[in-house]
């Protein structure tokens, strides 16, 4: 079982963690690391620490193998090893060959995360400019509306799960606004990114068929903006030029997929990990009311600290880097979350500190393939985190013991159970 | 003191434009370039030296005059 999923209130996982066999007892984490493991999802710092100072890429036998490396420095370098690590495959866990369909341009695509040069290029061009400082301008009001809605529901109760009830409910009406789907698919949309990542990850056949799902609702998506188009995303994706027409139904397609997979579980995880730890750290949470000039470093240092998503890809040839043998197709897992730690490039890395000044954290990873929708994430967990520390300057966890931790592909808290007066 | 943004080191991260609008801005991709020639205003000195610090593609540089 995982730890994901050792919970009543979620049945959803608890039945997908009852169909997973008992896995072995981790030996060594620099030979051995187990993602899933409940230690490791609750405290991953310990296990880099060891595996930095004993063997800093390590490796697993675990799901298919995969290297893990864990100094700032090879983060830096490995994110520029282009084109000999490929993107085609960014999930941590690839799918078996016969749940496999299309390839990196078609049906399974989520370009341009999923896509190395040229293709990564004019893909990544068509997305950028609706997600720069400006480009999401519009949504900045939407989201301080949104989160004070969300409060308004729950705040005379005295009590809620801070991640289901509020870092959960933002990013995927973020996004469904940006999209210009309804809102009444919030709920779906939320089975659906579980289903095919957090869920997903050990569950192959769940995966593929969430990203069918998600493949069948936007391909009827793209085509309603062809015929009616709206002043949304999609429509301007489909409205982009390439090569003489238009991008193609598939690629717009992709890039509506990567919208959900990319942008939501990613954000509600890094609102609830804030959320954790200003209900944790009481020093913390004071000082954020007490001086409010600091928000702008705090937010970038939850960021560093709590950085969720690890990104993939696989050795396109047989390479070398510090020390180790990468053969063609092997897994590399990019742990920008590891990096965020390394005490060779951060002062006091192991500590939160909400005025860091000097702080190039990679929470977003780093080059060519830097998360396209930073702008938006950085923007929605600042706007969730002030609004509720506006009006919950204070709480604290109600049940420690109750919260659960997602991991793997992106981690963060599932379950959150928080009181305040 | 002048700051300069490596165009060819920058990926967009914005961190620069959110932290200093009034040193950067950035262009139809989220890419930074210098305002005024680079040139950093008087007393927004810690604001220059603060985005060349948060800066995670290390693409800014302070020439001190």
């Amino acid at each position: 079982m995982t730890e994901t999923t050792e919970t009543h209130s979620d049945p959803v996982a608890a039945a997908v963690a009852a169909s997973i066999p008992e896995r072995c007892p981790v030996s060594d984490v620099t030979t051995d690391y187990d993602m899933f493991d409940a230690d490791y999802l609750r405290d991953p710092f310990t296990a880099w620490a060891e595996m930095r100072d004993r063997c800093p890429i390590a490796h697993t036998d675990r799901y298919g193998g995969s290297w893990l490396p864990t100094k700032y420095d090879d983060l830096q370098a490995m994110a520029k090893m282009v084109p000999e690590l490929s993107s085609k495959s960014p999930i941590v866990i690839d799918l078996p060959e016969a749940l496999v369909k299309g390839d990196s341009t078609g049906y399974n695509a989520a370009a341009p995360i999923t896509a190395d040069p040229p293709e990564q290029n004019w893909t990544r061009r068509a997305l950028l400019p609706h997600f720069t400082p400006k480009g999401i301008a519009a949504e900045t009001e939407y989201t301080k509306r949104l989160c004070h809605e969300l409060i308004d529901g729950f705040i005379e109760n005295g009590s809620c799960d801070a991640a289901v009830d509020y870092a959960q409910q933002i990013p995927p009406r973020v996004i469904a606004k940006k999209l210009g789907v309804d809102a009444s698919m919030v709920d779906d949309f939320i089975e659906w990114v579980r289903g095919v990542l957090e869920l997903g990850l050990q569950q192959p056949e769940l995966r593929a068929k969430y990203r069918d799902i998600i493949r069948d609702f936007f391909a009827a998506e793209v085509a309603d903006r062809r015929a009616n188009p709206k002043d949304d995303l999609i429509t301007a994706l489909c409205e982009t030029e390439h090569e003489g027409g238009f991008l193609p139904d598939e690629v717009v397609i992709g890039m509506c997929n990567l919208q959900l997979v990319a942008g939501i579980d990613t954000t509600w995880s890094s609102i609830g990990s804030a959320l954790w730890h200003l209900a944790s750290h009481d020093d913390d949470r004071r000082r954020l009311v007490d001086e409010p000039d600091l928000w702008n470093t705090a937010v970038e240092e939850l960021l560093r600290f709590y950085a969720p998503v690890t990104m993939a890809r696989n050795a396109a040839e047989d390479v070398q880097y510090g020390g180790v043998e990468f053969k063609k197709g092997d897994k590399i897992l990019m742990n920008f979350p590891g990096a965020n730690h390394d005490p060779d490039h951060f002062e006091d890395a192991h500590e939160v500190q909400l005025d860091r000044q000097r702080n190039r954290h990679v929470a977003f990873g780093i080059g060519i393939h830097r998360c396209a929708g930073s702008n938006l994430a950085r923007m929605e967990m600042e706007v969730a985190l002030k609004t509720w520390m506006e009006r919950i300057p204070e709480f604290t966890l109600s049940d420690p013991d109750a919260v659960t931790w997602a991991g793997g592909q992106v981690r963060g808290p599932r379950i959150l159970p928080v009181t305040f007066s | 003191m002048k700051i300069k943004v490596d165009a060819e080191k920058c990926e967009g991260h914005s961190r620069c434009y959110s932290l200093a609008p009034e040193l950067v801005d950035v262009d139809d991709l989220g890419n930074a370039f210098e305002l005024n020639d680079g040139e950093v205003p008087a007393g927004l000195q810690d604001k220059a030296r603060l985005i060349v610090d948060n800066c995670p593609e290390f693409a800014i540089t302070i020439e001190e005059g």
